[in-house]
């Protein structure tokens, strides 16, 4: 499973003693920068020493097949499960101190669909960070997330049981909770997976503006054929990380070679990755 | 309705409906969560702990004996996370394991002691003694205002009252942190929400309940209360401030209705005798959840409208 060490790396100080040795080149300016993370649920690391860095102002794809650890990286970042080692800096600072500017939306499989809340509901929770645990929520506010469900093309639904909804509303109705979080860091697991074609462009239109705002979008993507079209930059991780960089330096065939561990066949990657005959 | 009323019917309805109200509450939320099993399990686990406290006080007292039981519960909420987290098994078989192995032992404490001699009722840990609550110093509606007879109404009274009390103060305090937990825990986390710690809470507060409404009225309304007013609640709505607030509807009327069934319900069919108070509103908390199963607006939940030609 080991793979080669990519030529580009930069050096790191190990991180076997955690905290001890502070890792070389935090950048501090960057939204998300991850160094020597390992994360285990059981004997086996799902995330192995990794280094990562998502640039400000600009589209993060995160690439790995399934169980590459993917999810892992992103919630380990967040706090949402403890890290075995490591550090996470978020626009240069701990995460508990990062929060208000972090939104998060989850895989889709780990929400609770037979929940008795609405789509208003959802979005309004994303407001958290500013009503707090007994504040009450404003006329201004609730205004807000009215129009971060406008923004995604769900005021319709603003009444509607969650449920009730099918995969990409809900997969819009999500992306809108977070644009209520109102965000400079946006990390999305999976935001279009099931869903159709329409649904994806209207995503894709709001997570532009997003980075257009001058916000930093990072986002786990499975669909290989879209890459160049959405992203800027992109992470390939298979527990370790393959390769980091701008999608027309770091996006190849080897390095899709060495993520995918050959279950891609050479013809599709040659079609998606025209930089990588090289 | 008079001085009979407050005397033999007040007191007894009073802690009824606080230990439905208590104990339907933390159900909503650990129905949601799929551990509404919860609510058996700690009145399984009660037994040991009773039988402890007896063994160190030597008295059959219920301070000392709610204590034991509480102790007793909480430790079985801590042994439930311990044996889930480290077995890494899912929560309905963590929670089978630890309520076994509790009231095995609390069996064995049970028989290995010199206790065979101490009275400890079975049907009256099952099923209460609601009916003999009564307020003995009544005479009238005057009584509430007089400090003489309010100074004899029943222990349980007082206490169940707290406990309600604090249960009501601790879910609205709670209710963010409770909802967004409950509803998406990982963007719980992410927002610095101490979702672990929220679902500990909510266990042992459920416990605390419990144990309270155990000792006031017995175990069979406990479970009865943790389940059915919250499920048949979540048929009515597709909001959770809107089921909380028809869980404590319905766990009202259960209170209420059963005791009026049990004392004369049986007198309407020509029947000599009441039944128990305990059992009817179990029984009335089932019927209610099994009309709204029949009639609730919101009973197809699941999937519908999934279809987006729908
Ligand atoms: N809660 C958990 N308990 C135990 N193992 C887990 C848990 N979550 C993930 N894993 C394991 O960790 C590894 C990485 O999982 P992760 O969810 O991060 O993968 P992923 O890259 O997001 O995959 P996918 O594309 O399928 O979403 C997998 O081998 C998975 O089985
Ligand atoms: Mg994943």
């Amino acid at each position: 499973m080991a793979s080669p060490m990519s030529p580009g790396q930069q050096p790191t100080i190990a991180t076997e003693n955690g905290r001890a040795a502070r890792p070389v080149a935090v950048p501090s300016g960057a939204p998300l920068a991850v160094r020597g993370l390992t994360v285990s649920y059981g004997e086996k690391p799902a995330v192995f020493s990794v280094d990562a860095t998502f640039p400000a102002e600009s589209m993060s794809a995160i690439i790995g097949p399934n169980g590459a650890g993917k999810s892992t990286l992103l919630k380990a970042s967040l706090g949402v499960i403890p890290r075995l080692s490591g550090d996470v800096y978020v626009f240069g600072q701990a995460i508990e101190k990062a929060r208000e500017r972090i939104a998060y939306v989850p895989q889709r499989a780990s929400v609770d669909w037979d929940f008795p809340t609405t789509v208003m509901d959802v979005v309004q929770m994303g407001l958290y960070r500013r009503v707090g645990l007994l504040g009450r929520l404003s006329g201004r506010m609730a205004a807000r997330a009215r129009d971060c469900l406008d923004r995604v093309g769900m005021a319709d639904f603003a009444h509607r049981q969650i449920g009730q909804l099918s995969g990409g509303q809900q997969q819009r109705v999500f992306l809108a909770r977070a644009l209520a979080q109102d965000a400079d860091l946006y990390l999305l697991d999976e935001p279009f997976a099931g869903v159709d074609a329409a649904t994806e462009r209207a995503i894709i239109d709001v997570l532009k503006t997003l980075k257009a705002e001058g916000k930093a979008v990072v986002a786990v993507h499975h669909d290989l054929s879209t890459v160049r079209d959405y992203f800027d930059h992109v992470f390939l991780i298979n527990v370790r990380r393959i390769a980091e960089g701008p999608v027309a330096t770091a996006f190849t065939t080897g390095n899709l070679q060495a993520t995918y561990g050959g279950r891609l066949a050479a013809t599709h990657l040659d079609e998606l990755s025209p930089t990588g005959g090289a | 309705m008079g001085a009979e009323f407050v005397q033999f019917s007040l007191t007894p309805i009073l802690i009824g409906v606080f230990a439905a109200i208590a104990c339907a509450l933390p159900g909503n939320f650990l129905i949601l969560r799929r551990q509404a099993l919860i609510g058996d399990a700690i009145s399984h686990v009660v037994l040991p702990g009773i039988v402890v406290a007896f063994l160190l006080t030597g008295m059959v007292a219920a301070i000392p004996m709610m204590i034991g039981a509480a102790g007793a519960a909480i430790l079985a909420v801590i042994l439930i996370e311990a044996v889930k987290r480290l077995g890494q098994i899912e929560p309905g078989a963590a929670m089978g394991v630890v309520f076994t192995t509790m009231f095995a032992a609390g069996v064995l404490i049970l028989e290995q002691s010199d206790t065979s001699q101490v009275h400890l009722d079975v049907e009256h840990a099952l099923m209460g003694n609601l009916e003999s609550l009564i307020w003995f110093r009544a005479d009238g509606w005057g009584s509430l205002l007089d400090p003489a007879a309010l100074a004899s109404l029943p222990d349980e009274l007082p206490r169940i009252a707290l406990v309600c009390a604090l249960v009501v103060v601790l879910t609205l305090v709670f209710w963010r942190w409770l909802k967004i937990a409950t509803f998406d825990e990982g963007f719980a986390q992410a927002l610095g929400i101490p979702a672990a710690a929220v679902g500990f809470g909510l266990m042992v507060t459920a416990a605390v309940a419990a144990v309270a409404a155990f000792d006031a009225v017995g175990s069979i309304i406990v479970i009865a209360m943790f389940i059915c007013p919250p499920a048949a609640a979540r048929l009515m709505t597709n909001r959770l401030a809107h089921q909380v607030w028809w869980s404590v509807a319905f766990a009202t009327m259960s209170a209420i209705l059963g005791y009026v069934f049990a004392g004369y319900g049986p007198l309407w069919f020509g029947a000599q005798n009441a039944v128990s108070a305990a059992g009817m509103i179990a029984t009335v908390s089932g019927v209610i959840l099994g009309l709204a199963c029949l009639f609730g607006p919101h009973r197809s939940r699941v999937g519908a409208g999934r279809d987006e030609a729908a």
